[in-house]
């Protein structure tokens, strides 16, 4: 049999579906028409039996819901198995996961075990028209450079996709799906010994830098913890989560789960607001794919203007101060009017 | 217990030149250090040598003759063996023939099957291809258990306990032996080389390993080993029309900036 389909390995956590994995639904979608094939999703865990009908609505032609308690939590083994076992029932000709800490430790698994290639934290992929390939392209090197790699014969074609590097599709209430809901296909007994012991949540990490429609990012140029507060202000007016580069993280200013970038996070708010940073390939990688983004810096040659739709070169303590005031007048006239 | 390192040598600075044509990287011989990551797993597996009676440290390594400096580096630093595996036949291989290179070398060098007194550690990434991907891929081609950004381990009797960074926080895992961890930089901080260390390094041995030693060919190791191609490299290039106002005492670089959040309904 021919391989054929898209393939998307979803993610749930703490009992619902990953929103990440509504992003690679909008990929595989894309990837699927191109071919014109159809696209399949698989999510592997317990109780699942809700997640099907929003997959499907996110663009999926099949749900498959590999349901067992056995795959409650993440153990490597076990679920490769049975992402192995479907892969070589369906034969897709594309697998693709999140490049999450699951998605990083069970394709790479599954890869081995089925002599495929497999690319890592990819933010583009498309279909090379002649040959029908998967381009797959991400960065590399500190960011560096970007490569764009195919696997011209192994297959499936296999690739974890960065998260935020795409957006979901909306929910199309009126799409139609199949959703099969099947229990284990694989015995466990080899990886018996393997279990979770215990789960804790840090809740230190719980900034949603992530899922933030608008993010005001500061950088060295704040120049103190006690001014980085402009950062935080201007954030709270917008409804904003804050987000800072690693200069600011290491000098203290803010947590990590605020930093933004290669060896941060990766972000794509509608908007980005970047004060006082220089706009490094490293911080770059980070905020690129941002709908409109929003710079202050008193260099005319920071790199981050070139990223930038609207810039302002100046100083951003006279800026930010400026910029805050005309936000509250016009909320205010906001508000006036609709009394 | 027996502690096998996975030590890559990587670029040490963020300087690396590609080759067009095959899209692997060039090295050359300056300038190379041990990845960081490698160093916080050698470390680990220094420390889990220090309190368990006869232990011993083995490092591996797949790279060019230069390597073997890291290899050497790591032995001044407490490891007990070294073995490189160094031959043209193993060049431009991607994470999943270097996985099986490394996978062969590991039951090669420790002459059978790994049992229940065998650990494997190696970075959670490399600072150079930072795919993640060659340690989770041994442990399937080795059919052992494995726990990726590992930042704790504890050794029981026939099994580990590991903790475990993700996402919304940290999971505790037990695993029997034999297993494989991917480490993080929270594990620990690495060492320095000792003087009877370094002394021990010039003096020690690194066996070179070559495709033929592990049983591969050139349908199973290096560039024709591998399944993925790099087709194409460029540097990152960012364009958006960017419009660009100077500060102004009169307000209109603020005021068109408030202006373009109130169309974008952001306020
Ligand atoms: C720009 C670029 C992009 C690439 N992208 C991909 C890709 O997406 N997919 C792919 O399959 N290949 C890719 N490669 C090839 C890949 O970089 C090489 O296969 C490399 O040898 C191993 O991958 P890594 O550096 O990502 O290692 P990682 O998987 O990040 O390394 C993790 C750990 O494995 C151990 N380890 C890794 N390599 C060695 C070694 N040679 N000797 C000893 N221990 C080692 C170390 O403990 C290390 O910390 C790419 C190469 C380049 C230049
Ligand atoms: C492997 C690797 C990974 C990395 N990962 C990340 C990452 O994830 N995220 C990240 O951010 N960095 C990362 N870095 C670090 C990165 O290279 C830079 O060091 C960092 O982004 C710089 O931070 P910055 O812009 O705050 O500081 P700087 O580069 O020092 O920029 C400060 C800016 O403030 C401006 N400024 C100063 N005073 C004023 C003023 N009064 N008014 C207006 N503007 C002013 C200056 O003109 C300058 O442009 C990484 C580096 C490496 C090597």
């Amino acid at each position: 049999m021919e391989y054929s389909g898209v393939l998307v390995v979803g993610e749930q956590r703490g009992g619902s579906v990953h929103s990440v994995t509504y992003e690679l639904l909008a990929r595989g979608r894309t990837l699927a028409d191109k071919l014109g094939v159809s696209l399949a999703c698989v999510v592997i865990g317990h109780r699942l039996e809700a997640f099907g009908r929003e997959i499907v609505e996110r663009g999926a032609d099949v749900v498959y819901l590999v349901d067992d308690s056995s795959l409650e939590w993440f153990i490597p083994r076990r679920h490769s198995a049975e992402l192995a076992a479907l892969i070589g029932q369906i034969r897709p000709e594309i697998v693709l996961a999140a490049a999450t800490t699951a998605g990083r430790t069970l394709m790479p698994h599954v890869a081995a075990r089925l002599g495929a290639g497999l690319t890592a934290d990819c933010t583009g992929l498309d279909i090379d028209d002649e040959e029908r390939l998967l381009l797959q392209t991400r960065p590399a090197i500190g960011g560096n450079v970007m490569a764009t790699i195919k696997t011209p014969s192994a297959r499936p074609q296999m690739a974890t996709v960065r998260p935020k590097s795409a957006r979901p599709l909306p929910r199309d209430p009126g799409r139609h799906g199949e959703i099969v809901v099947r229990a284990a296909a694989c015995d466990d007994a080899q990886s018996a010994g393997e279990r979770l012991l215990e789960f804790v949540r840090d809740t230190s990490q719980d900034v949603s830098v992530q899922d933030a429609e608008i993010v005001v990012a500061g950088g060295k140029g704040l120049k103190s913890r006690d001014n980085f507060k402009l950062v935080e202000e201007l954030a709270g007016l917008l409804g904003a989560a804050v987000g800072a580069t690693r200069d600011v993280v290491d000098l203290g200013w803010v947590g990590y789960p605020h930093q933004i970038g290669l060896s941060g996070k990766t972000v794509s708010p509608r908007l980005y607001v970047a004060i006082g940073l220089s706009g490094t390939i490293q911080h770059l990688a980070g905020m690129q794919t941002s709908e409109t983004v929003v710079a202050i810096n008193k260099d005319k040659d920071a790199q981050i203007f070139r990223v930038a739709d609207y810039g302002i070169v100046g100083d951003l303590f006279d800026v930010v101060p400026e910029l805050i005031e005309k936000i509250k007048t016009a909320k205010n006239a906001r508000l006036a009017g609709a009394r | 217990m027996n502690l096998l390192v996975l030590l890559k040598q990587v670029p040490g600075t963020s300087n690396v030149k590609m080759d067009e044509k095959t899209g692997t990287m060039v090295r050359t011989d300056h300038e190379n250090v041990i990845n960081p990551l490698d160093e916080n797993a050698l470390a680990a597996a220094l420390e889990l040598k220090r309190s368990i009676d006869g232990s011993k440290v083995t490092v591996l390594s797949m790279g060019p003759p230069p390597a073997s400096r890291a290899l050497r580096e790591a032995i001044a630093m407490g490891a007990d063996e070294a073995h490189l595996l160094c031959h043209r036949g193993f060049a431009g291989s991607d994470t999943l023939a270097t996985a099986r290179a490394l996978a062969l070398a590991i039951e090669h060098v420790a002459g059978r099957r790994l049992g229940p007194n065998d650990l494997v550690l190696c970075g959670e990434r490399a600072t150079d291809g930072e795919t993640g991907q060659v340690g989770p891929m041994i442990s399937a081609m080795l059919d052992i258990a494995v726990a990726t950004y590992v930042r704790g381990i504890e050794v029981k009797q026939d099994h580990v306990v590991v903790e475990r960074v993700v996402e919304e926080g940290f999971e505790r895992v037990r695993m029997p032996l034999p297993a494989l961890v991917t480490v993080v930089k929270d594990i620990n901080q690495p060492g320095f080389p000792t003087l009877p260390g370094k002394l021990a390094a010039k003096a020690a041995p690194v066996p070179l390993l070559t495709p033929d030693d592990l049983g591969l060919t050139r349908d199973t190791a290096g560039l024709t080993g591998s399944p993925t191609r790099v087709v194409q490299v460029f540097r990152p290039k960012f364009a958006r029309d960017t419009v660009l106002r100077r500060q102004d005492s009169g307000g209109a670089a603020v005021g068109s900036l408030v202006d373009l959040l109130i169309e974008k309904e952001v306020i």
